[in-house]
């Protein structure tokens, strides 16, 4: 009977001896056997920065989008290659994306956009109606946290105290995505951040310092030669010292204590979907339209000159000065018509757009199909022109009239040249500083400017086609076509990781851009 | 015994891959221990699977033999470029067999057979990486079969009999890598089908040279199972015309594919009986996973499988140790039918190696209690699926996957 027990025990000791788990034999889910962080202490991960730090896409902050954020991305891949702290996110409370204040929703924090369509091809991008907002600002959350992208800020917004106080959000002293979760009214970003005694940092920001200017089609105020930010309107351009000063303070602050980090540049904002999604040439003319609207301008061109020499100018300065409204068109596409300040070389104040100036994404499409960037031919108008082509002279009145039918695209829907140069230079000058400090510090950096550029420029392949800047469908901007994608972000994170692996000699692994969504249909649209 | 109708009776509800492709292998507990070679052992009323020819050599006049295995089979898979990692959680699967054989007259046996040949059952976590090709998967199929068993002579014996399978098969995945709803639910896609039925035969011949040497072959045949009017319900897909995917119904087919199984089996003393099978899987006939959904609007999902023929190679002894205890041992090499780049999670299968062992314990001359162990080795194995596609490009889905399957199991054997 002995030898009976010993084959049970046997068959016994075979169960024990297998194990259901399989193991790999380079498993990843150790930490650090596979993947290094080399000189980098990931440790705790801060992350600074405005709304692309925040990850703020189509129009507003969202769960969805902040889990998607280009820091959560990092802090995900980090924690591969060590021990880290949790990466703490101060989450909206929902998927819809507005803001309240006090229960009222809070004036220019809409929900998000979604791509509505009317199943018959017609696409556009539709804020979502599916819920009401349900973050209320007034629900201030415990922290700290290790997101500190705050949408809207700044360079000098991160280390203005007060920036978070609930009290200033109404007269645009403070900032409601920081009332949210700042450690107390009076703290400002950096403060709140430096209290984490962050291992590592990243730091995004100065894209506001331009972006406001551009996105309003350049209506506020360049303030170069101005170094009192506490001066500067929400759409303004920084001045590049005041830039450069407080980028380099907060930098010695964040790496006073040993601190590493990354530090990412200002794209140009020339490469982004908002700008280039209504081309400048968007005025498709049949040959007869082109027609009547180059005699338009020929008429505008010679009753201007015919004022002037009633005015007592010479034949040939009149002409000349009045040649510039001679403007052709032709059958096809056509640059529109913008309108400029009067000037005595441009005395009535309008012209043709040039070649690289740009238009902004919300200007009204419908209106521009009805006579918006061209001529607004009213019955007057036409009245007008047929005088002319009597032969007969018109009053000064109805030289006006002439006149007003122009119907230029107004400043705050275009880019021109001149705007466009003021926002490279400061962008130019803003990267340079970046750069620099990046280097006096050794801390990694990451040329988003060219990144987006490549993306804007035929775009960047991955396994499952190509992302491009193209708007909704490219796959890199959001339906806003100012904020990135998860697609976008992931892109982002992924070249903030080669950079980060190339500092400090770590191997942290990217991540794989065809798993990162893009825009968001929905037809719960009002 | 109450215990083991239980687990009979839940073994109709799950299954679990364990051989190549969705093949289980569990089909007797006295046959499993000895490596799963069986077409040419005369021993008990398990001949209804391996060799039915093999059963009107039985001596007794009423043959029972039932069991069930319990399945732990898990699957890692990581992909080292991004660092990603996923386990599945699959349920114990539980493939049973139930055989019964009577000797009607001294050249004709007649017999009974229930028993679980194909299923699988893999549950990767929601929304893991590749999501995309599959989340879970659980199919099933139940082979019910009568027997005729004739001696044409000492030496000589053919079997076979017809074939009812019931099948049933769930399946959800993700319609692919992004989609998602407001929330970012990613969408996907169950397709559902029970009751599926097929018929297919099977055909065994035995020939015994001596009275110690035993050769055997057995041809059970391919089966299609064809599903029509199954239910596909998608989930968190966004509102909007773009994404047209309504709840639907669809028409799907799945190979069950033939087997052929050759063998020998040599008594080597009173105590000792060895044997060898040879098995070769048909898998060649299952190409395509393609599923045809009803409503136009949903585009069909075209999924090349593009499995080969597969062989699995079979050794087993038996050791009489005393009246009391019987003892088995084993090994098979199993070759997986998936080929380089067709490596989908659904079936995540590579060659295995297969060590059995098990023992009979006679609780009295008529009835035993038989108990086996499989322990399946697999070699970690780099591989991709590289046919999905998206915007009409294949996009590979790569990583390094490891298996480990062990099925511990019990029987009875009962004979008057």
């Amino acid at each position: 009977m002995m030898k009976n027990y010993r084959f049970l025990a046997v068959g016994l000791l075979a169960l024990g001896i297998v194990s259901c788990e399989p193991d790999l034999d380079n498993p990843i889910d150790e930490t650090g056997d596979v993947y290094e962080n080399g000189e980098a202490d990931f440790t705790h991960y801060v992350a600074l920065g405005n709304s692309l730090t925040a990850g703020y896409a189509d129009n507003a902050l969202y769960i969805t989008g902040q889990t998607n954020s280009y820091p959560n991305i990092l802090a995900g891949q980090f924690a591969l290659t060590q021990e880290t702290d949790e990466f703490t996110i101060p989450y909206m409370n929902d998927n819809a994306g507005g803001l309240l204040a006090g229960g009222q929703p809070l004036p220019g924090f809409n929900n998000r956009l979604v791509l509505a369509s009317d199943g018959a091809g017609n696409n556009s991008p539709s804020i979502y109606t599916g819920m009401s907002a349900t973050t209320d600002i007034t629900n201030i959350l415990e922290g700290p946290f290790s997101n500190m992208g705050v949408p809207g800020a700044k360079s000098y917004h991160l280390v203005a105290e007060g920036y978070g106080n609930l009290a200033g959000v109404q007269a645009g002293m403070a900032n409601p995505y920081f009332v949210r979760f700042a450690s107390s009214p009076q703290t400002s970003v950096m403060a709140d951040a430096l209290a984490q005694d962050p291992t590592f940092f990243s730091l995004w920001i100065g894209n506001n310092d331009v972006l406001g200017y551009a996105t309003s089609g350049g209506v506020g105020v360049n303030q170069a030669g101005n170094l009192n930010p506490a001066t500067y309107g929400s759409n303004d351009i920084t001045d590049p010292q005041v830039f450069a000063q407080v980028y380099s303070q907060m930098v010695q602050a964040l790496t006073a204590n040993g601190a590493g980090g990354v530090l990412i540049n200002i794209p140009d904002v020339t490469s982004i979907a908002f700008f280039n999604t209504v081309p400048n040439n968007a005025l498709v003319l049949d040959a007869q339209t082109a027609g009547n609207l180059t005699a338009y301008f020929s008429a505008v061109s010679q009753v201007f000159a015919g004022g002037l020499m009633a005015q007592g100018v010479p034949q040939e300065q009149a002409v000349a000065l009045a040649s510039q409204y001679a403007i052709t068109f032709n059958e096809g596409p056509n640059r529109f018509i913008i309108d400029v300040p009067v000037t005595q070389a441009n005395p009535l104040g309008f012209r043709q757009m040039t070649e690289d100036e740009l238009i902004q994404l919300q200007v009204d499409q419908s209106a521009l199909a009805s006579g918006y960037g061209s001529v607004n031919l009213t019955a007057e108008v036409q009245q007008v022109l047929g005088l002319l082509m009597a032969g007969e002279t018109p009053t000064q009145e109805q030289a006006n009239i002439l006149f007003g039918g122009v119907n230029g695209l107004d400043d705050a829907d275009v880019l021109d040249s001149t705007e466009i140069s003021e926002i490279q230079t400061a962008t130019a000058s803003f990267n340079q500083t970046i750069s620099a400090v990046a280097n006096a510090n050794g801390l990694a950096m990451v040329d988003a400017n060219a990144l987006l550029n490549s993306v804007a420029d035929g775009g960047l392949s991955f396994d499952g086609g190509t992302v491009t800047a193209t708007y909704a469908t490219g796959g890199a901007f959001s339906l806003d076509g100012v904020h990135l994608t998860p697609r976008g972000y992931a892109i982002v994170a992924n070249e903030i990781i080669d950079q980060i692996n190339a500092t400090y000699g770590a191997t942290v692994p990217k991540v794989n851009v065809g798993q990162y969504g893009t825009i968001t249909l929905s037809n719960e649209v009002q | 015994m109450k215990k083991l109708l239980f687990l009979t009776l839940f073994g109709l509800a799950a299954a679990m891959t364990y051989a190549g492709g969705y093949r289980v292998g569990l089909q007797g507990q006295r046959r499993l221990a000895m490596g799963h070679t069986g077409v040419a052992v005369v021993d008990n009323a398990e001949l209804a699977f391996f060799n039915p020819a093999g059963l009107v050599y039985l001596e007794d006049r009423i043959n029972v033999s039932f069991g069930a295995s319990a399945v732990f089979s898990d699957v890692v898979w990581q992909n080292e470029e991004f660092g990603q990692m996923a386990r599945t959680d699959s349920p114990v699967g539980t493939p049973f067999y139930a055989y019964v054989s009577y000797k009607a007259s001294d050249w004709l046996t007649l017999g009974l057979a229930a028993y679980t040949p194909y299923g699988s059952s893999v549950e990767w976590p929601t929304d893991w990486s590749g999501s995309h090709l599959v989340n879970n998967i659980d199919l099933q199929a139940i082979y019910i079969q009568a027997l005729a068993s004739v001696k044409i002579s000492d030496k000589l014996s053919v079997g076979g009999g017809p074939i009812y399978v019931n099948g049933a098969v769930n399946f959800n995945r993700n319609l692919n890598r992004t989609l998602s709803d407001i929330d970012g639910n990613r969408a996907n896609v169950t397709v559902d089908a029970s009751g599926v039925h097929a018929w297919g035969w099977s055909l065994g011949a035995m020939f015994n040279p001596t009275d110690k040497l035993r050769i055997g072959a057995n041809y059970r045949s391919e089966i299609i199972v064809e599903a029509e009017e199954g239910h596909a319900d998608f989930s968190n897909v966004p509102d909007s015309p773009l994404t047209p995917f309504n709840d639907t119904r669809f028409d799907a087919s799945l190979p069950l594919p033939a087997e052929l199984s050759i063998g020998a089996s040599y008594e080597i003393s009173d105590k000792w009986l060895v044997a060898f099978d040879y098995n070769r899987a048909f898998w060649d006939v299952y190409q395509s996973l393609d599923i045809d959904f009803q409503d136009p609007a949903v585009p069909d999902s075209e999924n090349p499988r593009n499995y080969k023929d597969a062989n699995t190679y079979r050794f087993g002894a038996q050791y009489i140790a005393n009246e009391m205890f019987t003892l088995r041992a084993g090994y098979y090499f199993d070759e997986s039918p998936v080929q380089s780049g067709y490596f989908a999670p659904e079936t995540p299968r590579n060659d295995a190696h297969g060590f059995t062992a098990g023992l009979s314990v006679n609780i009295t001359e008529k009835l035993s209690i038989d108990a086996s162990f499989l322990y399946n080795r697999f070699k970690e194995v780099n591989e991709s699926y590289d046919y999905y596609m998206e915007n009409g490009q294949n996009v590979p889905f790569e990583g390094t996957y490891k298996t480990v399957a062990f099925v511990p199991g019990l029987g009875v054997t009962f004979k008057i």
